[in-house]
């Protein structure tokens, strides 16, 4: 029986041992919310996600063994809340503030998007933001981010006190930017969740069982950001990004977590519903007529996701959406990906001038080295093609890319 | 809240000054004066600092106070001023500081209380 810690009433029925996904989809949901409301009880960001901290390692404490209450989330307020009033005691101001404290205390909806924007606040440095947002929005404890990005546990509470101190030193407000300032902070928050996808996503091989799937955080963020603020096309375009890549990973790996490439993958184990969900959300969002750069890369995704085979697969279209993104956001890994579908468009030949051209920029990246291997494959070099494939080696420290790099060596 | 912004001369913002004609001196000069004009009302201090030529800095935790000619820091950008604001928050720092005309680096740094 799950009942409040230290007595209190328990709720009615009893859940069974819940799994590991449960667990985190429970905590995920309730999290946001309650450092919300704990920040109008107690006034203050850094307490409240403190108190909230308390009361998620509570219940990873409890609720594995006595299965998930019915209420998750009154459990982990009344937690969070006797903490809070112990704070609360403390203060002077101490009678004028509990009668604040009230039960439910259900923050508007808005109250989650001001967590998400003080979180990813561009005075804070972006591991600040990453581990800040996965606390506070997503409700990971210290240890389940550092499982997450393989660093040790002191780093990330290191990075968390640090830019909670921030906060409080210099004045970060809380609360949502006003709308001259709401483009340049977004794209803040975008990154974040983005950076937080392209980590889950590459190291999606080999996970510790127990970790948090940054994935699943970064779509969870994509999706709330996306019911927030329903009128951002970008919001909606990362969604769709999102979506599309998770759509294909079954596909994505072998038995032995080896990358399946693109081109070999088996296309029947793709989830076509949530495909075509993503293609109707990107027409949605490209009806605001606001384009920007994860609207363009979903649109790219989805050339390749909507494709029934890979013959089928619309290079052209996928060309002119890589104009249209280096356009609005030049970058030399962009040309690179251009340089990939032109390929398909015009011949090796083509695509490698414009790939030997982004030497200078690229040449400590391994896709970079990797491309030029494929390329000079495809135009009959091996020995060359070989020693672009040993520099890309050298380079990449994911395990399943190495392994891909390593077969190619042997056969190549 | 109370902050400094600390305004940071470049070598080439020098420059680019030095090579001006007297009227477009002028003109940038009266944007920052307008400014200033502009924002009184947050304004509860101001500075401008002669060049780091004319700076002397004494170190004091080397046994005998010791006088050297210069600047603590030798560097290519140089605080050349700073003024003392007081806003609500990070946010409003930060709209002041962005519409400042003047030197190409603000930094702001929150006052202790």
């Amino acid at each position: 029986m799950a009942g409040l810690p230290g007595g209190g009433d328990p709720p009615d029925g009893v859940v069974t041992q819940p799994s590991h996904a449960e667990l985190a989809r429970v905590v995920r949901e309730c999290a946001g919310r309650l450092t919300a409301s704990l920040v109008h009880l107690v006034g203050d960001f850094a307490a409240a996600e403190d108190l909230v901290q308390d009361a998620i390692e509570a219940a990873l404490t409890h609720w594995p063994a006595e299965g998930i209450p019915d209420r998750p989330d009154a459990w982990l307020y009344t937690v969070a809340r006797r903490r809070g009033l112990d704070v609360l005691r403390r203060e002077s101001r101490y009678r004028e503030k509990l009668a604040l404290v009230a039960w439910p205390a259900e923050p508007e909806p808005d109250d989650r998007l001001r967590l998400i924007f003080t979180c990813c606040h561009p005075a804070l440095p972006r591991a600040g933001q990453v581990a800040l947002t996965l606390r506070v929005v997503c409700g990971l404890t210290t240890a389940q981010i550092a499982r997450a990005f393989l660093i040790p546990e002191s780093t990330v509470g290191q990075r968390i006190t640090r830019a909670k101190r921030k906060i409080s030193d210099a004045g970060i407000p809380y609360r949502i930017p006003p709308a001259d300032e709401l483009g340049a902070r977004l794209a803040e928050v975008l990154a974040v969740i983005y950076l937080l996808f392209n980590e889950g996503y590459l190291c999606s091989g080999g996970r510790h069982a127990q970790s948090r799937d940054l994935t699943d955080e970064a779509e969870f963020l994509a999706a709330l950001l996306d019911d927030l603020m329903p009128t951002e096309p970008e919001v909606a375009g990362l969604l769709a990004l999102i979506r599309l890549h998770r759509a294909r990973a079954a596909a994505r790996f072998d038995q032995n977590s080896e990358i399946i490439q693109l081109q070999q993958q088996d296309r029947s184990l793709w989830d076509h519903d949530v495909i075509a969900d993503a293609g109707r959300m990107i027409a949605r969002a490209a009806a605001f007529r606001r384009p920007g750069p994860y609207q363009l890369q979903a649109a790219i995704v989805a050339c390749h996701a909507e494709a029934e085979r890979w013959e089928d697969t619309d290079w052209t279209q996928i060309v002119v959406l890589y104009d249209m993104l280096l356009y609005l956001a030049p970058s030399p890994v962009t040309r690179l990906h251009r340089a990939i579908a032109l390929r398909y468009v015009t011949g090796p030949a083509a695509a490698l001038r414009e790939v030997e051209a982004l030497a200078d920029d690229l040449n400590g990246y391994h896709l970079f080295h990797a491309t030029r291997a494929e390329l000079l494959r495809d135009l009959g070099h091996p020995d060359q093609a070989q020693a672009a494939d040993a520099r890309a080696l050298a380079l990449t420290a994911n395990p399943a890319q190495r392994s891909l790099l390593r077969q190619r060596l042997n056969w190549a | 809240m109370k902050y400094v912004l600390m305004f940071v001369e470049t070598e080439q913002f020098a420059a680019d000054l030095t090579a001006m004609g007297d009227a477009e001196r002028d003109r940038a000069y009266a944007r920052v004066q307008q400014w200033f004009a502009e924002n009184y009302d947050k304004i509860t201090h101001h500075a401008r600092l002669m060049s780091p030529d004319a700076a002397t800095t004494l170190r004091l935790d080397r046994g005998e106070p010791l006088v050297t000619d210069g600047p603590f820091v030798e560097g290519k950008e140089v605080v050349s001023g700073f003024t003392e604001i007081e806003v609500a928050d990070l946010d409003e720092a930060l709209r002041l500081a962005k519409s400042w005309p003047g030197c190409p680096v603000v930094e702001i740094r929150p006052m202790a209380s």
